[in-house]
């Protein structure tokens, strides 16, 4: 018996319909039962308080402190690095051996897990630079670790820059860094901005290679040598060792709400850059 | 004077972003260096055979071997790949061939915020849903192969489904045309020109995927249970290569703390060699 080919087509787009909705549903579910879990335990106190008794009662105000100083410190030095990177990489070489060389070690760092950045970190700059765990070595690991994808996204960006913008300012006698400045990072900046928000959401959410470097002690971190603890290690912590189920989810619910932003405001960008292009 | 000054500046800031491009190679080479340094003395100390092979974990008492979590390692990672490749791939297929305008508009941020969410989220939903699930429905305790497999086999999917939708848009429309045109329906379509032209490219995002799940910890030692044997059912709990070293790091000292960075070593060459898989070995069959 030979099944008619277009009852066929008609159950495959039924079914692929079905996996795509339920893709979303996950998502939904996610940030639904966060939300609905996590909500009723959110108020003044929580968000602007130091947690008591190891977490189970109190608020989370230094770990909020602590993401915003390690998220932070992080950016500032991984964007100049890595869009530095990417305009030498478009801008002032070509293809060779020696590009190829350098993006085989970004893509090779884009790959490597957060727990073996986590392993480095501890043994360079905890051990070996007697840094100790400290918010220094944690915005050290980070910025190392988010530097691929602000290269990736800044490249992107920088490539999309219309040729022509670049050959009426050398025909106006500008330099090549002056082009640069003036001319290709502007028209850049929205592309390089998503990659940099994009970086933030990694940064904040990140769990194995901060807790190894930058502690999880629970007071204010107060210079670059002390300890602190993120809010993704908080909630690690807190739902781990089972030391209280309401602050896990109030803790989550904030830290998912504070991703999201990010990602959003990051799609926003890159959709207007998309349809400026097009 | 000016010119003189400008021609100074241009190199100046060529020396710098020079510099700058170079970093990316010297963190990767410090990281390298600096766990192969704490890894490898006790592959030679030990023998490389009791440690990889080795099915004694009891750092304490001088035996090292890691193989249940190497081999722990793998089945997590097959199991994701299992859950999370035939779903990405109807996803990414989905996205390019059905979905109207805006549908897509709605689907690929949704999509892209899953990659967004924290692996510590997935960790403590896997815990909350999925690991009662199992125990109610198919016993145990829970913690096991298959709760793991199933978180990351949602997590690798954002992976899967941007970098195989990339591939299957990339197949030039008039591969699709002639298809119709022959009169071929939009499956037989897909299933007989674009999957096979997009084939390196769906082959790559599995295998970056792979990478991903072989790489995920926080969410991995929420689920896996942690046990220090090999899974003889899906339903064992089990211990990877991430969750050992993330697990001990903490409090290991002396030969304790270097087999940690053994393990790491392992992990190490596990993630390059997917990586160059995934980033050189196929793209390259694309060219011939």
């Amino acid at each position: 018996m030979r099944v008619n080919p277009r009852f066929i087509d008609k159950i495959v787009k039924l079914g692929l319909n079905a996996q795509a909705f339920f893709t979303v549903g996950i998502l939904i579910v996610i940030v639904a039962t966060i939300c609905f879990k996590g909500f009723p335990y959110i108020n003044f106190e929580f968000v602007f308080s130091s947690p008591e008794d190891m977490g189970r009662r109190g608020g989370i105000f230094p770990s909020i402190i602590g993401t915003i100083l390690l998220v932070m410190l992080s950016i500032l030095l991984a964007t100049p690095l890595g869009v530095g990177t990417a305009i030498y990489l478009t801008e002032y070489t070509k293809e060779s051996r020696f590009t190829k060389i350098i993006r085989f070690g970004v893509e090779s760092l884009a790959g490597i897990p957060s727990i073996l950045y986590g392993l480095f970190g501890f043994i360079f700059f905890v051990i070996k630079l007697k840094m100790g765990w400290s918010l220094l070595a944690g915005v050290l690991t980070i910025t190392i670790m988010i530097l691929p994808t602000i290269i990736r996204t800044s490249e992107e960006a920088i490539k999309s820059v219309p040729r022509n913008l670049r050959l009426v300012s050398y025909s106006l006698s500008a330099t090549k860094w002056e082009t640069v400045t003036k001319v290709v990072i502007p028209s850049a900046a929205p592309g390089i901005l998503t990659g940099v928000m994009l970086s933030i959401g990694r940064a904040v959410g990140e769990t194995a290679a901060v807790i190894f470097t930058m502690g999880s002690s629970l007071r204010f971190p107060a210079s670059l040598m002390d300890s602190g603890r993120t809010m993704a290690v908080h909630f690690y912590i807190l739902a781990r060792e089972g030391i209280s189920m309401e602050k896990a989810y109030a803790t989550s619910l904030i830290l998912v709400l504070s991703i999201l932003l990010v990602n959003i405001i990051a799609y926003y960008i890159m959709n207007r850059v998309i349809s400026k292009y097009s | 004077m000016i010119k003189k000054y400008r021609f100074n500046k241009e190199h100046l800031v060529r020396a710098i972003l020079t510099v700058f491009a170079l970093s990316s190679l010297l963190f990767l080479f410090l990281i390298f260096i600096f766990i192969l340094f704490e890894g490898l003395p006790l592959f030679l100390k030990i023998g490389l055979n009791k440690i990889i092979l080795g099915f004694k974990w009891a750092p304490t008492k001088d035996s090292f071997g890691i193989f249940p979590m190497v081999v722990s390692s793998f089945l997590v990672t097959f199991g994701a790949l299992v859950i999370g490749a035939p779903l990405g791939l109807s996803c990414a297929i989905y996205l390019s061939e059905y979905s109207g305008k805006k549908t897509k508009m709605f689907l690929k941020p949704a999509l892209e915020l899953l990659a967004g969410i924290p692996s510590v989220v997935y960790g403590f939903l896997g815990v909350i849903y999925i690991v009662p699930l199992v125990r109610n429905y198919l016993g145990g305790s829970g913690f096991s192969l298959l709760s793991t497999s199933i978180v990351l086999g949602v997590m690798i999917l954002p992976t899967i489904i941007s970098i195989s939708f990339d591939a299957i848009v990339s197949v030039p429309k008039t591969y699709r045309e002639g298809s119709f045109a022959m009169g071929a329906t939009k499956w037989q379509t897909i299933y007989k020109v674009i999957i096979p032209s997009a084939k390196s490219g769906i082959l790559a995002s599995f295998i970056l995927g792979m990478g991903r799940a072989i790489g995920e910890t926080m969410a991995v030692i929420m689920i896996a249970g942690n046990a220090l044997k090999i899974p003889t059912s899906i339903l064992d709990p089990l211990r990877t290569l991430t969750g050992n070293i993330a697990l001990e790091l903490a409090y290991a000292t002396g030969d304790h703390r270097l087999s940690l960075f053994s393990t790491g070593v392992v992990l190490l060459v596990i993630i390059m060699i997917l990586n160059y898989i995934a980033n050189f070995g196929i793209k390259r069959k694309v060219l011939k």
